[in-house]
């Protein structure tokens, strides 16, 4: 029951500071919002006995991700941009795009609810210890998934050196 | 117990919300910001069945998807920063360098 209720706080705040990150006029506002909804998210891992994967939400994406979106906000942040029109002229296709999604999203969650695992019995409290919960991740990540993981360590190296040759190269303007 | 139905209601949600705010926002950061939350609401799934299936493998997926969010970030800000130096602008509409 208590975990019902943490699901429902939760998803609302989730889904209303994603909706405040889409509808604000000014960027940093949206950051915040995102902020938001990165932290309720954080939430729902834990009432998903993801302990590990919780903290690794809070510092990778609100500690890491997030500050790095504030910091270009700060660097290009424009004054001109909050008086400007927000959104396209498109939003009439948009909501059209959107609506075939969610009717499709329904769809596939109606038709697949009786493909669902059976509900698992008591073996759930298994996942819930915290040190156990780390340590079957890090056994999992490091032993049947040793080559994903040095791959995507690579995809960072190159990320990193790509975002700097990105935002270092010379302009015409400037030379 | 929460049923995994609720999980994957509220990933849908935040995954349309996020498609609804790639295509109607104006201004790149935004957009961006959008792109994350449809990468969390597949986190939210993944993590949702890693728990209702009682293995780690969708945990471990989450986690690479973070990388690769992360590095999304990355290169997407380094674009903006670029983007910025030589237009002025944070806003898509008038980036229409390769439109005819």
């Amino acid at each position: 029951m208590l975990e019902l209720i943490l699901f429902y706080i939760f998803a609302v705040i989730a889904v209303v500071s994603a909706v405040l990150v889409i509808t604000q006029r000014n960027v940093v506002h949206s950051a915040v919002s995102l902020a938001g909804t990165l932290l309720a998210v954080a939430g729902i891992f834990l009432t998903l006995h993801a302990e590990f994967l919780a903290g690794v939400q809070v510092i990778v994406y609100v500690g890491g991700i997030l500050v790095l979106f504030v910091f270009v906000i700060m660097l290009i942040a424009l004054e001109r941009s909050l008086t400007e029109r927000q959104f396209h002229r498109q939003g009439r296709i948009a909501l059209v795009t959107c609506a075939i999604l969610i009717v499709e999203l329904a769809y596939g969650l109606y038709k697949g609810k009786d493909t669902f695992p059976p509900i698992p019995g008591e073996t759930a409290a298994a996942g819930f210890n915290l040190s156990q919960n780390s340590q079957r991740v890090g056994e999992a990540l490091y032993q049947n998934y040793l080559l994903p993981f040095e791959i995507a360590s690579i995809l960072l190296l190159v990320a990193i050196v790509g975002a700097v040759a990105l935002a270092k190269r010379k302009t015409e303007v400037e030379e | 117990m929460v049923a995994t139905h609720h999980y994957l209601i509220l990933a849908a949600a935040l995954f349309t919300i996020g498609v609804i705010g790639v295509l109607t926002r104006r201004n790149i950061m935004v957009i961006l910001m959008s792109i994350e939350l449809m990468m969390n609401a597949v986190n939210i799934n993944l993590i949702a069945f890693s728990d209702r299936l009682h293995q780690v493998t969708g945990q471990v997926f989450a986690i690479f998807v973070i990388t690769v969010a992360a590095a999304e970030a990355a290169v997407g800000l380094g674009i903006v920063i670029a983007m910025f130096k030589n237009k002025e602008t944070m806003n898509v509409n008038e980036l229409d360098l390769m439109k005819w």
